[in-house]
Protein backbone atom coordinates (compact mmCIF):
# COMPACT_ATOMS: atom_id res chain seq x y z
CA UNK A 1 0.00 0.00 0.00
CA UNK A 2 1.26 3.53 -0.71
CA UNK A 3 0.95 5.80 1.79
CA UNK A 4 -0.01 9.19 1.22
CA UNK A 5 1.62 12.57 2.28
CA UNK A 6 -1.20 14.35 3.32
CA UNK A 7 -3.53 12.67 6.63
CA UNK A 8 -5.64 15.65 8.24
CA UNK A 9 -5.32 13.26 11.41
CA UNK A 10 -1.10 13.07 10.97
CA UNK A 11 1.48 15.44 12.61
CA UNK A 12 2.31 19.16 11.33
CA UNK A 13 5.57 18.80 9.44
CA UNK A 14 7.88 21.81 9.79
CA UNK A 15 10.91 21.60 7.36
CA UNK A 16 13.62 21.39 9.68
CA UNK A 17 16.87 21.85 7.18
CA UNK A 18 17.44 25.50 8.42
CA UNK A 19 16.20 28.82 9.75
CA UNK A 20 13.67 29.07 12.37
CA UNK A 21 11.76 25.87 12.47
CA UNK A 22 12.32 25.73 16.27
CA UNK A 23 9.66 29.06 16.42
CA UNK A 24 7.45 27.15 14.34
CA UNK A 25 7.50 23.60 15.97
CA UNK A 26 7.14 25.93 19.51
CA UNK A 27 3.97 28.19 18.00
CA UNK A 28 2.49 24.90 16.06
CA UNK A 29 2.40 22.99 20.06
CA UNK A 30 1.41 26.44 21.39
CA UNK A 31 -1.55 26.01 19.32
CA UNK A 32 -2.36 22.94 20.60
CA UNK A 33 -1.00 20.77 18.33
CA UNK A 34 1.50 18.30 17.00
CA UNK A 35 4.30 18.99 15.37
CA UNK A 36 7.27 17.01 13.69
CA UNK A 37 10.68 17.79 12.51
CA UNK A 38 11.10 17.12 8.83
CA UNK A 39 14.33 16.85 7.23
CA UNK A 40 14.61 13.87 4.70
CA UNK A 41 12.12 12.85 2.23
CA UNK A 42 10.86 9.91 3.72
CA UNK A 43 9.64 12.01 6.55
CA UNK A 44 6.52 13.66 4.49
CA UNK A 45 3.94 10.51 4.85
CA UNK A 46 0.59 11.06 6.36
CA UNK A 47 1.13 14.70 7.29
CA UNK A 48 -1.84 16.74 8.39
CA UNK A 49 -0.08 19.95 7.19
CA UNK A 50 2.94 21.51 6.35
CA UNK A 51 5.11 24.48 7.48
CA UNK A 52 7.96 26.01 5.35
CA UNK A 53 9.85 28.47 7.82
CA UNK A 54 11.90 31.48 8.02
CA UNK A 55 15.66 31.33 7.02
CA UNK A 56 17.80 32.14 4.07
CA UNK A 57 15.82 30.61 0.77
CA UNK A 58 19.26 30.24 -0.98
CA UNK A 59 20.24 27.54 1.71
CA UNK A 60 16.57 25.80 2.34
CA UNK A 61 16.82 25.94 -1.23
CA UNK A 62 19.81 23.98 -2.09
CA UNK A 63 18.10 21.30 0.62
CA UNK A 64 15.18 20.96 -1.52
CA UNK A 65 16.93 20.18 -4.95
CA UNK A 66 19.85 18.02 -3.45
CA UNK A 67 18.14 16.07 -1.51
CA UNK A 68 14.59 14.97 -3.00
CA UNK A 69 12.75 17.67 -0.84
CA UNK A 70 11.25 19.41 -3.76
CA UNK A 71 9.16 16.55 -5.24
CA UNK A 72 7.62 15.50 -1.98
CA UNK A 73 6.71 19.47 -1.23
CA UNK A 74 4.94 19.14 -5.05
CA UNK A 75 3.93 16.13 -4.24
CA UNK A 76 2.09 17.12 -0.45
CA UNK A 77 1.04 20.12 -2.62
CA UNK A 78 -0.79 18.13 -5.51
CA UNK A 79 -2.59 16.07 -2.87
CA UNK A 80 -4.20 19.33 -2.13
CA UNK A 81 -1.69 19.48 1.88
CA UNK A 82 -2.24 22.41 3.46
CA UNK A 83 0.86 24.60 3.51
CA UNK A 84 2.03 27.62 5.74
CA UNK A 85 4.83 29.37 4.39
CA UNK A 86 6.62 32.21 6.23
CA UNK A 87 9.44 34.58 4.65
CA UNK A 88 11.67 32.26 3.43
CA UNK A 89 9.22 30.04 2.90
CA UNK A 90 6.85 31.90 0.72
CA UNK A 91 10.40 32.70 -1.41
CA UNK A 92 10.35 28.97 -2.37
CA UNK A 93 6.89 28.51 -3.23
CA UNK A 94 6.18 31.89 -5.31
CA UNK A 95 5.69 31.92 -9.38
CA UNK A 96 8.80 34.09 -9.61
CA UNK A 97 11.75 35.44 -7.50
CA UNK A 98 13.49 38.59 -8.42
CA UNK A 99 16.44 40.56 -6.34
CA UNK A 100 18.57 38.26 -7.23
CA UNK A 101 16.79 35.60 -9.49
CA UNK A 102 16.46 32.49 -8.27
CA UNK A 103 14.61 29.22 -9.57
CA UNK A 104 11.32 28.26 -6.96
CA UNK A 105 8.56 25.78 -7.04
CA UNK A 106 5.97 28.00 -8.62
CA UNK A 107 2.79 26.65 -6.67
CA UNK A 108 2.23 29.71 -5.40
CA UNK A 109 1.05 32.64 -8.16
CA UNK A 110 3.18 36.02 -6.53
CA UNK A 111 5.79 37.21 -7.74
CA UNK A 112 8.22 38.54 -5.47
CA UNK A 113 11.69 40.65 -4.72
CA UNK A 114 14.31 39.43 -1.97
CA UNK A 115 14.98 41.24 0.65
CA UNK A 116 12.55 44.05 -1.22
CA UNK A 117 12.66 46.08 2.22
CA UNK A 118 16.41 46.15 2.14
CA UNK A 119 18.95 45.08 4.06
CA UNK A 120 19.01 43.75 8.31
CA UNK A 121 18.49 47.59 9.23
CA UNK A 122 15.84 48.19 7.66
CA UNK A 123 14.01 45.28 9.17
CA UNK A 124 11.13 46.56 11.66
CA UNK A 125 8.16 45.46 13.94
CA UNK A 126 4.55 46.67 12.89
CA UNK A 127 0.63 46.52 13.86
CA UNK A 128 -0.92 44.97 10.16
CA UNK A 129 -4.76 44.58 10.42
CA UNK A 130 -5.75 41.43 8.66
CA UNK A 131 -9.19 39.92 7.36
CA UNK A 132 -11.26 38.44 10.41
CA UNK A 133 -11.21 36.42 11.84
CA UNK A 134 -7.30 36.99 12.29
CA UNK A 135 -8.13 40.91 12.86
CA UNK A 136 -5.24 42.93 14.58
CA UNK A 137 -1.64 41.56 14.62
CA UNK A 138 1.98 42.33 15.11
CA UNK A 139 4.23 41.34 12.51
CA UNK A 140 7.94 41.16 12.61
CA UNK A 141 9.69 41.57 9.06
CA UNK A 142 13.55 40.19 9.18
CA UNK A 143 14.81 40.92 5.56
CA UNK A 144 11.81 40.33 3.96
CA UNK A 145 10.64 39.51 0.64
CA UNK A 146 8.52 41.95 -1.31
CA UNK A 147 5.21 40.91 -2.96
CA UNK A 148 5.30 42.68 -6.18
CA UNK A 149 2.27 40.27 -7.93
CA UNK A 150 -0.20 38.28 -6.66
CA UNK A 151 -2.85 36.57 -8.85
CA UNK A 152 -6.22 36.54 -9.34
CA UNK A 153 -6.53 33.03 -7.19
CA UNK A 154 -4.88 34.71 -4.31
CA UNK A 155 -6.59 36.45 -1.69
CA UNK A 156 -4.59 39.05 -0.14
CA UNK A 157 -5.85 39.33 3.72
CA UNK A 158 -3.22 42.04 5.04
CA UNK A 159 -1.44 44.62 3.89
CA UNK A 160 1.54 46.48 4.80
CA UNK A 161 1.09 50.15 3.19
CA UNK A 162 0.08 48.90 -0.36
CA UNK A 163 1.90 45.58 -0.05
CA UNK A 164 0.45 42.26 0.41
CA UNK A 165 2.09 40.55 3.52
CA UNK A 166 -0.28 37.83 4.33
CA UNK A 167 -2.24 35.57 1.38
CA UNK A 168 -3.92 32.67 1.36
CA UNK A 169 -4.73 30.16 -2.18
CA UNK A 170 -6.06 27.71 -1.31
CA UNK A 171 -5.07 25.61 1.21
CA UNK A 172 -1.62 28.00 1.11
CA UNK A 173 -1.07 30.13 3.34
CA UNK A 174 1.37 32.80 2.95
CA UNK A 175 3.57 35.45 5.51
CA UNK A 176 5.82 37.44 4.35
CA UNK A 177 6.78 38.22 7.60
CA UNK A 178 7.02 35.93 11.22
CA UNK A 179 4.53 34.81 13.07
CA UNK A 180 6.57 32.71 14.89
CA UNK A 181 8.24 35.42 16.41
CA UNK A 182 5.45 36.71 18.03
CA UNK A 183 4.16 35.89 21.15
CA UNK A 184 0.63 36.21 20.41
CA UNK A 185 0.01 35.46 16.89
CA UNK A 186 -3.15 34.53 15.36
CA UNK A 187 -1.68 32.45 12.52
CA UNK A 188 -0.84 29.37 13.49
CA UNK A 189 -4.15 28.59 14.84
CA UNK A 190 -6.17 29.83 12.40
CA UNK A 191 -4.58 28.26 9.81
CA UNK A 192 -4.28 24.86 11.66
CA UNK A 193 -7.76 25.11 12.74
CA UNK A 194 -9.78 26.76 10.19
CA UNK A 195 -7.63 26.21 6.47
CA UNK A 196 -5.93 22.98 6.99
CA UNK A 197 -8.40 21.33 9.34
CA UNK A 198 -6.31 19.14 11.36
CA UNK A 199 -7.94 16.07 12.93
CA UNK A 200 -5.34 15.58 16.27
CA UNK B 1 23.69 67.89 31.02
CA UNK B 2 26.02 65.16 30.37
CA UNK B 3 26.53 64.88 26.26
CA UNK B 4 28.41 62.53 24.55
CA UNK B 5 29.97 64.19 21.51
CA UNK B 6 30.46 62.67 18.41
CA UNK B 7 27.55 59.81 19.38
CA UNK B 8 24.41 59.87 17.36
CA UNK B 9 21.92 58.93 19.70
CA UNK B 10 20.42 55.48 19.55
CA UNK B 11 18.14 55.72 16.02
CA UNK B 12 16.23 52.06 17.16
CA UNK B 13 13.42 53.76 18.52
CA UNK B 14 12.57 54.83 15.25
CA UNK B 15 9.17 53.77 15.47
CA UNK B 16 10.29 50.88 17.46
CA UNK B 17 10.68 50.22 21.46
CA UNK B 18 14.08 49.60 22.10
CA UNK B 19 12.38 45.86 23.01
CA UNK B 20 11.06 45.53 19.96
CA UNK B 21 14.15 46.73 18.16
CA UNK B 22 16.31 43.72 20.31
CA UNK B 23 13.36 41.02 19.04
CA UNK B 24 14.11 42.39 15.76
CA UNK B 25 17.54 42.17 16.05
CA UNK B 26 17.42 38.35 17.47
CA UNK B 27 15.24 37.75 14.69
CA UNK B 28 17.79 37.73 12.53
CA UNK B 29 19.76 35.42 14.37
CA UNK B 30 16.98 33.19 14.74
CA UNK B 31 17.03 32.67 10.96
CA UNK B 32 20.01 32.13 11.06
CA UNK B 33 19.87 28.64 13.25
CA UNK B 34 21.34 24.70 11.79
CA UNK B 35 22.70 26.81 9.06
CA UNK B 36 26.77 27.83 8.60
CA UNK B 37 28.28 31.54 8.84
CA UNK B 38 31.42 31.01 6.53
CA UNK B 39 34.78 33.73 6.63
CA UNK B 40 35.26 35.10 3.48
CA UNK B 41 38.00 37.57 2.08
CA UNK B 42 36.71 37.86 -1.47
CA UNK B 43 33.61 38.62 -3.34
CA UNK B 44 34.46 35.04 -5.38
CA UNK B 45 35.28 33.22 -1.72
CA UNK B 46 31.59 35.00 -0.86
CA UNK B 47 30.13 33.32 -4.09
CA UNK B 48 31.34 29.75 -3.55
CA UNK B 49 30.42 29.84 0.04
CA UNK B 50 26.58 31.13 -1.38
CA UNK B 51 26.87 28.23 -3.82
CA UNK B 52 27.76 25.65 -1.40
CA UNK B 53 24.53 26.75 1.00
CA UNK B 54 26.04 28.91 3.70
CA UNK B 55 23.21 30.89 5.42
CA UNK B 56 25.81 33.53 6.00
CA UNK B 57 29.47 35.18 5.08
CA UNK B 58 31.53 37.38 7.12
CA UNK B 59 33.34 39.45 5.38
CA UNK B 60 36.95 39.84 6.40
CA UNK B 61 40.39 41.29 5.03
CA UNK B 62 42.04 38.36 6.45
CA UNK B 63 41.27 34.92 7.36
CA UNK B 64 42.17 34.51 11.42
CA UNK B 65 44.71 31.87 10.54
CA UNK B 66 46.65 34.32 8.38
CA UNK B 67 46.00 37.15 11.02
CA UNK B 68 48.24 34.87 13.35
CA UNK B 69 50.66 34.10 10.99
CA UNK B 70 51.33 37.45 9.92
CA UNK B 71 50.73 39.20 13.20
CA UNK B 72 50.64 43.42 13.37
CA UNK B 73 46.96 45.23 14.17
CA UNK B 74 43.78 43.54 13.13
CA UNK B 75 41.65 45.65 12.50
CA UNK B 76 37.92 46.09 10.48
CA UNK B 77 37.94 44.69 6.99
CA UNK B 78 38.48 47.78 4.47
CA UNK B 79 35.20 48.99 3.13
CA UNK B 80 36.29 48.06 -0.10
CA UNK B 81 36.06 44.51 0.16
CA UNK B 82 33.18 44.24 2.35
CA UNK B 83 30.99 46.09 0.02
CA UNK B 84 32.16 43.63 -2.71
CA UNK B 85 31.15 41.05 -1.30
CA UNK B 86 27.66 42.32 0.02
CA UNK B 87 27.12 43.09 -4.23
CA UNK B 88 28.21 39.40 -4.75
CA UNK B 89 25.68 37.62 -3.02
CA UNK B 90 22.35 37.76 -1.42
CA UNK B 91 22.56 36.32 2.03
CA UNK B 92 23.16 38.15 5.18
CA UNK B 93 26.69 39.92 5.32
CA UNK B 94 28.74 40.04 8.58
CA UNK B 95 31.62 42.02 9.20
CA UNK B 96 34.20 42.04 12.69
CA UNK B 97 35.30 45.45 14.83
CA UNK B 98 37.48 45.60 17.01
CA UNK B 99 36.52 45.16 20.39
CA UNK B 100 35.39 48.59 22.00
CA UNK B 101 35.70 50.48 18.78
CA UNK B 102 32.06 51.76 18.48
CA UNK B 103 33.23 54.23 15.62
CA UNK B 104 34.58 50.98 13.75
CA UNK B 105 30.80 49.76 14.37
CA UNK B 106 29.31 52.80 12.94
CA UNK B 107 31.13 52.50 9.48
CA UNK B 108 29.99 48.66 9.60
CA UNK B 109 26.01 50.50 10.00
CA UNK B 110 26.61 52.67 7.60
CA UNK B 111 27.64 50.02 5.48
CA UNK B 112 24.44 48.11 5.93
CA UNK B 113 26.00 45.06 6.86
CA UNK B 114 23.39 42.47 8.59
CA UNK B 115 25.49 41.62 11.75
CA UNK B 116 28.73 43.10 13.45
CA UNK B 117 31.34 40.63 15.27
CA UNK B 118 32.55 42.58 18.20
CA UNK B 119 35.62 39.98 17.86
CA UNK B 120 38.77 38.95 20.02
CA UNK B 121 39.88 37.59 16.17
CA UNK B 122 40.87 41.19 16.04
CA UNK B 123 43.04 43.40 18.09
CA UNK B 124 41.29 44.87 20.45
CA UNK B 125 40.75 48.86 20.58
CA UNK B 126 39.52 49.01 24.51
CA UNK B 127 41.16 47.19 27.33
CA UNK B 128 37.79 47.73 29.41
CA UNK B 129 34.91 48.40 27.59
CA UNK B 130 32.96 46.94 24.81
CA UNK B 131 30.55 48.48 22.23
CA UNK B 132 27.48 49.33 24.17
CA UNK B 133 25.35 47.36 20.74
CA UNK B 134 21.53 48.73 22.36
CA UNK B 135 22.77 51.76 20.88
CA UNK B 136 22.69 50.27 16.93
CA UNK B 137 20.16 49.05 15.12
CA UNK B 138 22.42 46.39 13.28
CA UNK B 139 22.57 43.31 15.55
CA UNK B 140 25.37 42.14 16.82
CA UNK B 141 27.13 38.76 17.50
CA UNK B 142 29.91 38.45 20.33
CA UNK B 143 32.09 35.30 21.94
CA UNK B 144 32.22 33.87 24.95
CA UNK B 145 34.23 31.33 26.80
CA UNK B 146 31.57 30.97 29.59
CA UNK B 147 28.38 32.45 30.88
CA UNK B 148 29.51 35.34 32.80
CA UNK B 149 30.79 36.17 29.73
CA UNK B 150 27.69 35.41 27.74
CA UNK B 151 25.47 37.55 29.70
CA UNK B 152 27.52 40.45 30.23
CA UNK B 153 27.71 40.75 26.24
CA UNK B 154 24.25 40.31 26.08
CA UNK B 155 23.10 42.86 28.84
CA UNK B 156 25.62 45.28 26.36
CA UNK B 157 23.09 44.26 23.73
CA UNK B 158 24.40 41.03 21.81
CA UNK B 159 21.70 39.48 19.82
CA UNK B 160 23.45 36.27 19.39
CA UNK B 161 26.40 34.81 21.09
CA UNK B 162 29.02 32.41 20.06
CA UNK B 163 31.87 30.57 21.87
CA UNK B 164 35.40 32.00 21.32
CA UNK B 165 37.23 28.52 20.47
CA UNK B 166 40.38 29.42 19.66
CA UNK B 167 40.10 30.85 16.06
CA UNK B 168 42.11 30.50 13.44
CA UNK B 169 43.84 27.00 14.84
CA UNK B 170 41.80 24.45 13.14
CA UNK B 171 41.48 22.72 16.32
CA UNK B 172 37.90 22.06 18.13
CA UNK B 173 39.25 21.80 21.41
CA UNK B 174 38.79 24.95 22.92
CA UNK B 175 35.26 25.74 21.55
CA UNK B 176 34.25 22.52 23.41
CA UNK B 177 35.72 23.66 26.32
CA UNK B 178 34.01 26.82 26.06
CA UNK B 179 30.45 25.57 25.01
CA UNK B 180 30.77 22.83 28.10
CA UNK B 181 31.30 25.30 30.23
CA UNK B 182 28.26 27.29 29.07
CA UNK B 183 26.38 24.60 29.16
CA UNK B 184 27.24 23.17 32.51
CA UNK B 185 26.84 26.56 34.27
CA UNK B 186 23.57 26.93 32.83
CA UNK B 187 22.28 23.42 34.01
CA UNK B 188 23.75 24.91 37.37
CA UNK B 189 21.53 27.56 37.27
CA UNK B 190 18.18 25.24 36.31
CA UNK B 191 18.50 23.76 39.69
CA UNK B 192 19.06 26.95 41.80
CA UNK B 193 16.86 28.13 43.83
CA UNK B 194 15.26 31.97 43.63
CA UNK B 195 17.72 33.52 46.35
CA UNK B 196 20.48 31.34 45.24
CA UNK B 197 20.23 33.24 41.83
CA UNK B 198 21.07 36.57 42.93
CA UNK B 199 24.74 34.75 44.61
CA UNK B 200 25.06 33.06 41.38
CA UNK B 201 24.87 36.54 39.34
CA UNK B 202 27.36 38.33 41.31
CA UNK B 203 29.56 35.08 40.89
CA UNK B 204 29.29 35.40 37.28
CA UNK B 205 29.53 39.16 37.10
CA UNK B 206 26.12 38.97 35.10
CA UNK B 207 22.78 41.38 35.97
CA UNK B 208 20.50 39.32 37.94
CA UNK B 209 17.87 39.84 35.36
CA UNK B 210 19.42 37.80 33.15
CA UNK B 211 20.64 35.07 34.99
CA UNK B 212 17.21 34.44 36.33
CA UNK B 213 15.81 34.60 32.61
CA UNK B 214 18.75 32.02 31.79
CA UNK B 215 17.36 30.03 34.73
CA UNK B 216 13.84 29.74 33.57
CA UNK B 217 14.81 29.28 30.07
CA UNK B 218 17.39 26.74 30.78
CA UNK B 219 19.21 28.10 27.54
CA UNK B 220 21.05 31.48 27.22
CA UNK B 221 17.96 34.28 26.19
CA UNK B 222 19.87 34.78 22.61
CA UNK B 223 21.05 31.87 20.05
CA UNK B 224 24.01 30.18 20.77
CA UNK B 225 26.10 29.55 17.81
CA UNK B 226 30.11 27.67 17.42
CA UNK B 227 32.83 29.09 16.60
CA UNK B 228 36.54 28.94 16.92
CA UNK B 229 38.50 25.62 14.84
CA UNK B 230 35.29 23.71 13.12
CA UNK B 231 37.48 22.37 10.57
CA UNK B 232 35.73 19.13 9.29
CA UNK B 233 31.83 17.93 8.87
CA UNK B 234 32.21 16.07 12.37
CA UNK B 235 33.44 18.90 14.29
CA UNK B 236 30.15 20.70 13.23
CA UNK B 237 28.14 17.85 14.13
CA UNK B 238 29.89 17.45 17.65
CA UNK B 239 28.93 21.38 18.37
CA UNK B 240 25.59 20.76 17.26
CA UNK B 241 25.60 17.86 19.50
CA UNK B 242 26.75 19.59 22.34
CA UNK B 243 24.04 22.79 21.81
CA UNK B 244 25.20 24.77 19.31
CA UNK B 245 22.24 26.05 16.91
CA UNK B 246 24.29 27.02 14.28
CA UNK B 247 28.34 27.31 13.40
CA UNK B 248 30.62 29.33 12.55
CA UNK B 249 33.54 28.41 10.04
CA UNK B 250 36.76 30.64 9.99
CA UNK B 251 39.84 29.17 8.21
CA UNK B 252 38.44 25.90 7.88
CA UNK B 253 37.10 26.40 4.98
CA UNK B 254 39.46 28.66 2.88
CA UNK B 255 42.54 26.97 4.22
CA UNK B 256 41.89 23.70 3.11
CA UNK B 257 42.46 21.65 -0.36
CA UNK B 258 38.90 21.44 -1.57
CA UNK B 259 37.05 24.75 -0.31
CA UNK B 260 33.87 24.33 -2.50
CA UNK B 261 33.02 20.52 -1.49
CA UNK B 262 34.25 21.21 2.50
CA UNK B 263 31.80 23.85 2.76
CA UNK B 264 28.98 21.97 0.95
CA UNK B 265 29.66 19.12 3.25
CA UNK B 266 29.63 21.30 6.44
CA UNK B 267 26.49 22.99 5.45
CA UNK B 268 25.24 19.11 5.36
CA UNK B 269 26.98 17.84 8.57
CA UNK B 270 25.04 20.56 9.88
CA UNK B 271 21.49 19.86 9.41
CA UNK B 272 21.65 16.04 10.12
CA UNK B 273 24.13 16.57 12.71
CA UNK B 274 21.94 13.83 14.91
CA UNK B 275 23.07 11.58 11.64
CA UNK B 276 26.11 10.17 11.29
CA UNK B 277 24.82 8.06 8.66
CA UNK B 278 24.94 11.65 6.87
CA UNK B 279 27.96 13.00 8.39
CA UNK B 280 29.75 10.16 7.17
CA UNK B 281 28.20 10.46 3.61
CA UNK B 282 29.32 14.19 3.00
CA UNK B 283 32.60 13.16 4.85
CA UNK B 284 34.67 11.38 1.62
CA UNK B 285 36.73 12.98 -1.07
CA UNK B 286 36.86 16.51 0.88
CA UNK B 287 40.95 16.66 0.17
CA UNK B 288 43.58 18.03 2.77
CA UNK B 289 41.43 19.85 5.94
CA UNK B 290 43.50 22.56 7.29
CA UNK B 291 46.52 21.63 9.33
CA UNK B 292 45.88 23.47 12.61
CA UNK B 293 47.54 24.07 15.37
CA UNK B 294 47.87 22.11 18.77
CA UNK B 295 46.61 24.99 21.60
CA UNK B 296 49.68 24.03 23.80
CA UNK B 297 52.14 25.60 21.20
CA UNK B 298 50.55 28.91 21.15
CA UNK B 299 52.12 31.12 23.82
CA UNK B 300 49.11 32.04 26.07
CA UNK B 301 49.76 35.65 24.95
CA UNK B 302 48.86 35.26 21.73
CA UNK B 303 45.96 33.44 22.14
CA UNK B 304 42.98 35.01 20.87
CA UNK B 305 40.02 33.59 23.37
CA UNK B 306 41.96 35.77 26.04
CA UNK B 307 40.29 38.95 24.25
CA UNK B 308 37.50 40.59 25.94
CA UNK B 309 36.34 41.10 29.67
Amino acid sequence: MVETRFDPSGPVGVLAVQGDFQAHTAAVEGAGFRPVEIRRPGEFQGLSALVLPGGESTTMLKFLREEGLEGEVLGFCREGGPLLATCAGVILLARRVTGPDQPSLGVLDVDLVRNGYGRQVHSSIHRIRAEEPLGEMEAVFIRAPRITRAGPGVRVLARLGEDPVLLRQGPIVAATFHPELSRENPVHRWFLEQVARVKS
Amino acid sequence: MKEERGREKPRVTEGMSRQEAFRVKVGLAEMLKGGVIMDVTTAEQARIAEEAGAAAVMALERVPADIRREGGVARMASPRIIREIQEAVSIPVMAKCRIGHFAEAQLLEALEVDFIDESEVLTPADEENHVDKHAFRVPFVCGCRNLGEALRRISEGAAMIRTKGEAGSGNIVEAVRHMRMVQGEIRRLTSMSEDELYAAAKELRAPVDLVKETARLGKLPVPNFAAGGVATPADASLMMQLGAESVFVGSGIFKSADPAARARAIVKAVTHYKDPAAVLEVSFNLGEPMKGLEISSIPKEERLQERGW
